[in-house]
């Protein structure tokens, strides 16, 4: 099977982000950054499925030269060769980004393609759908099961209130949600296996922007808990507050 | 504001593997260890569960070549895995320590090839365990004055006596005991299930309580001469081991460090007396200035000894150096984070007395810090001040 792994660097969930002065990005100066832990699911599934069927697992990453390390991580995990879009930043417009990938996953002829339903910094849920539409092929996402019969492939997906369930064939296009499977921590071993893999760099003319950030703004500070009583006289007026004021039932 | 514990960027020196396996280690230590080792803690076990996944990680034998089922990496990288499992627990550094540095390494260094290819790759994998016994009941600084003994039969080795305070003594299927023998000290691997070998594990501990600690007991006790290590000769022997593994613990212990000074200076920012977070008193402030400092110094002697490590200059009184002083320093903080968690800090919902009450055990193995002042006092003056 000749599955490709679309990865995107995105920062540590621990991270306390800063942003730029003029609001429209995060400031990178003192941020780890991880590989999206969507992604995560994304290159456990590709690398089980190879070892369950054989093949080869591409990773394909886009952005600045510090993407390499999401990259690695993913090779220490089982990936075997892996492509570097390299541009100055990661897009805004998630349609450029799209673009860009669609043009190399072409060439490569995959049975599969695997990628997070999202990643957690801009959290825009799109690329999977967009990548279906731009290659024509089946695009399912927030999957937590896949399950692959020869040339047939059954996945399971959250929807509001409930599961669907979805045959289709390859190839296509799966985008990968908490509960897909455990990902694997990157043993020593195979992040020295990975040290050894060659990245190749290519250089990409993206299109121009479509959509551009405004601005970022922080979350409003959370407002101080309430504490209504305790014991079970406080019922009824929590019950209240709860409907009227939280607005929650 | 500066977060986390790498003040000067220390950190950004490292290489793009090194940065990941210290990751790794990290994440596996947060997400999988960290949620259990409260309850592990309070029941006095180590979480056996993790064997596997340690070996998977490739955390045993991370110096010894891939072909006996090792990593076949550098100190400094080994250095760094030891820093982020401290960071869990020293209990579980000092399983890491234990199968690397006093079990994987005497085979490896001392062994015959068939004990290598039998034992290496076992113990690689976590499907076995390994313990060394050196300290006795009456013998602990002064190892050379050791009673055990291996008297010499047709048949190959009879073993008596005991050793004492022994990591994994209890839960190790293959011991590493040295004893005296009519041609100076030798290393043997002591099966469990060997007749006349029995092990005991040491209740009542108030340190190290995730980690297992027994006492070995040999009466007449058969060892086969294919389980001595034979290319081991006299006290240099189990000194190297000693050496290997006190190199780890000093980065573990600045690990250790790293946990306790995090989560004061989040305590601090966070609790609030007479109207404002207590980080802003300048006695609290003082207290993590200084242990963030310390760290940053520990970190500093853990970088050059790695790189002395790894061009095989490290001298054992330099090793003595960054252990006596990165425990002593770690310890020091423990208690300062304490004292700034005050009546939060004496309870494990919180990390920091775990830390302080595991650092006493480190303090005083693998050579206690009085013994490492002589080491290094003896290394600097000519003058042996030991006895
Ligand atoms: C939790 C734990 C795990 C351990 N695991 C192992 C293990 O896996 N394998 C193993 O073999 N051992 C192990 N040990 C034993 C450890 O190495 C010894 O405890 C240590 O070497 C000190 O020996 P001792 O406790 O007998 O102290 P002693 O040697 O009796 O020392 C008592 C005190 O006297 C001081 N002292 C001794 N001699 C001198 C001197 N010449 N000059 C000045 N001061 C001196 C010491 O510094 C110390 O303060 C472990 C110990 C602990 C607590």
């Amino acid at each position: 099977m000749n599955i490709a792994v679309c990865v995107k660097q995105t920062p540590d969930t621990e991270t306390r982000i800063k942003l730029t002065e003029d609001q429209k990005r995060v400031d990178e100066s003192d941020i780890n950054f991880i590989l999206n832990p969507y992604d995560e699911f994304a290159v456990e599934q590709a690398v089980r499925l190879k070892e369950a069927h054989g093949g080869e697992v591409t990773v394909i990453s886009l952005g600045p030269d510090r993407v390499k390390t999401a990259i690695r991580t993913a090779l220490a995990m089982g990936g075997d060769r892996a492509i570097h879009l390299k541009t100055e930043k990661h897009p805004d417009d998630p349609l450029v980004t799209a673009k860009a990938l669609a043009s190399v996953l072409k060439e490569g002829n995959y049975d599969l393609i695997l990628l997070g339903k999202q990643a957690i910094d801009d959290d825009h849920n799109q690329m999977p759908s967009i990548l279906g539409a731009l290659l024509d092929i089946p695009a399912v996402t927030v999957v937590i099961k896949l399950e692959v019969d020869g040339n047939k492939l059954t996945a399971e997906r959250e929807i509001d209130g409930g599961h669907e369930i979805l045959e289709f064939s390859m190839p296509a296009i799966i985008g990968a949600q908490r509960g897909l499977n455990e990902p694997r921590y990157p043993s020593l071993k195979g992040i020295m296996r990975a040290k050894k893999i060659q990245i190749e760099e290519r250089e990409v003319a993206t299109e121009p922007e479509q959509l551009k950030v405004e601005s970022l703004q922080y979350p409003p500070p959370k407002s101080p808990g309430k504490i209504v009583g305790d014991s079970a006289d406080a019922v009824p007026e929590l019950l209240r507050l709860l409907h009227e004021e939280a607005k929650v039932l | 504001m500066v977060e986390g514990s790498d003040f000067l960027g220390i950190f950004n020196r490292l290489s793009e593997e090194e940065r990941l396996v210290m990751q790794t280690v990290r994440d596996f230590v947060r997400e999988q260890y960290l949620p259990v080792i409260r309850e592990y803690h309070a029941r006095g076990e180590f979480p056996m569960q993790f064997v596997p996944q340690l070996g998977e990680l490739g955390l045993f034998g991370i110096t010894v070549p891939e072909e006996y089922g090792g990593a076949g990496l550098s100190y400094f990288i080994y250095g760094l895995a030891m820093q982020e499992l401290e960071r869990g627990d020293s209990g579980l550094r000092s399983f890491a320590s234990v199968q690397n540095s006093l079990v994987m390494y005497p085979i490896y260094r001392y062994g015959s090839e068939e004990q290598k290819k039998k034992w290496l790759p076992l113990l690689a994998g976590g499907e076995k365990i390994g313990c060394f016994g050196l300290t006795e009941p009456d013998h602990g600084s002064d190892p050379g004055a050791m009673e055990t003994r291996a008297q010499k039969t047709d048949a190959g080795w009879l073993l008596n006596g005991a050793k004492m305070w022994i990591t994994n003594g209890s839960i190790a299927d293959v011991a590493v005991v040295w004893a005296k023998t009519d041609a100076g000290i030798n290393g043997f691997l002591v099966e469990k299930g060997t007749a006349g070998f029995t092990a005991n594990k040491i209740k009542g501990k108030f340190s190290l309580r995730a980690s297992d600690t027994g006492e070995l007991v040999f009466e007449d006790c058969e060892i086969p001469e294919e389980n001595r290590l034979p290319l081991a000769k006299g006290l240099r022997a189990p000194l190297s081991c000693l050496n290997e593994a006190r190199y780890g613990i000093a980065w573990g212990a600045i690990g250790a460090a790293m946990a306790c000074y995090e989560e004061a200076r989040d305590y601090a920012l966070s609790r609030v007396q007479f109207g404002r977070p207590i980080a802003g008193f300048q006695l609290v402030q003082e207290k993590l200035v200084e242990m963030l400092t310390e760290i940053t110094k520990g970190l500093l002697l853990n970088f050059q000894v790695g790189k002395l490590k790894d061009m095989g200059t490290a001298k054992h009184y330099h090793i003595s150096m960054v252990k006596r002083n990165n425990v002593h320093q770690a310890l020091q903080i423990a208690r300062s984070a304490r004292s700034i968690l005050a009546a939060n800090g004496i309870t494990d919902e919180y990390q920091t007395i775990r830390h302080m009450l595991n650092l006493e055990s480190v303090y005083t193995y693998e050579g206690t810090h009085d013994i490492h002042t002589l080491i290094i006092g003896e290394s600097i003056t000519g003058l042996s001040a030991f006895r």
